[in-house]
């Protein structure tokens, strides 16, 4: 096993252990910083597979951006820890958890079944060059519909969040 | 040349990260932790395509994650300004409290 894969499996584990933290914690707070940690583990992992540009954007916008956004508004909402009993938290896990383990175990089968991914990936690096003109040569409108699409988001906010008038919103 | 490992492995990881965001969105009552659930997915998403980039050596599968990261930007700012303006309306982000219809 080479060297790479082991940074692989490691980088895996606290991604899924940090995952994991972050969705059982009944603390929202402390449920976003867990999640901070494993998209910070998440873009390691894409730089690992050979997308520089994107690991560093998946720490600007998931890592950075979205996550102040969450904690942003965790704060100005005043949202208190879940306090229903540790029974009552545990039970609306059952059937959850029971439908993500049946669809994990066909996940496996199919991955399993699948032959033509068993071969180990080769160590390559798109760079942000090529990358760039790759992006703005196939997919030019995409990319401008994505601006759009990030336009009408702004907008969206911008009208549900807006004060009642007499704030000056 | 070095070699990483099968991309089914890559996949695998993608699914269980995938899994484990959509339980938190189906078993969370806070409607803070089902937006989380839904990034963790969309995060899980891009994973599966970089893996997939690096297995067919086409960049086609690294352009998706940007757009992918759009989305997960924009659903993130629309949804948080849905939950601000339903904390408004109600004065709760209890997805078990908005039971008004019930009476």
């Amino acid at each position: 096993m080479s060297i790479y894969a082991v940074i692989f499996y490691v980088l895996g584990a606290v991604i899924i252990a940090t995952t994991v933290l972050a969705i059982t914690r009944r603390n929202v707070m402390h449920a976003i910083v867990c999640l901070a940690l494993s998209f910070i583990a998440t873009a390691l992992l894409f730089y690992l597979l050979g997308a520089p540009f994107l690991a560093m954007l998946e720490v600007v916008i998931y890592a950075g951006a979205i996550m102040v956004l969450f904690l942003f508004i965790v704060m100005m909402l005043e949202i208190k820890a879940d306090n229903r009993s540790l029974g009552t938290y545990l039970k609306q896990w059952i059937l959850p958890l029971l439908l993500a383990v049946t669809s994990l175990l066909f996940i496996c089968l199919l991955i399993l079944l699948e032959s033509g991914s068993s071969q180990p990936l080769t160590l390559t690096a798109a760079s942000p060059l090529a990358f760039g003109r790759f992006l703005f040569k196939k997919y030019w409108l995409a990319v401008e519909i994505t601006s759009y699409l990030l336009f009408v988001a702004l907008v969206g906010a911008l009208y549900l969040g807006r004060g009642d008038g007499t704030t000056g919103g | 040349m070095p070699t990483i490992v099968p991309y089914s492995h890559v996949l695998l990881l993608a699914a269980i990260l995938f899994l484990l965001g959509a339980g938190c969105a189906v078993a969370r009552r806070n409607l803070i932790m089902i937006l989380i659930g839904v990034e963790v997915m969309l995060s899980a998403a891009g994973l599966a395509f970089i893996g997939a980039a690096m297995h067919w050596q086409q960049l086609d599968g690294q352009a998706f994650v940007i757009f992918i990261m759009a989305v997960a930007a924009s659903e993130v700012a629309v949804g948080l300004a849905l939950i601000v303006y339903s904390q408004r309306r109600s004065g709760t982000v209890d997805a078990d409290r908005y039971d008004l219809m019930k009476g």
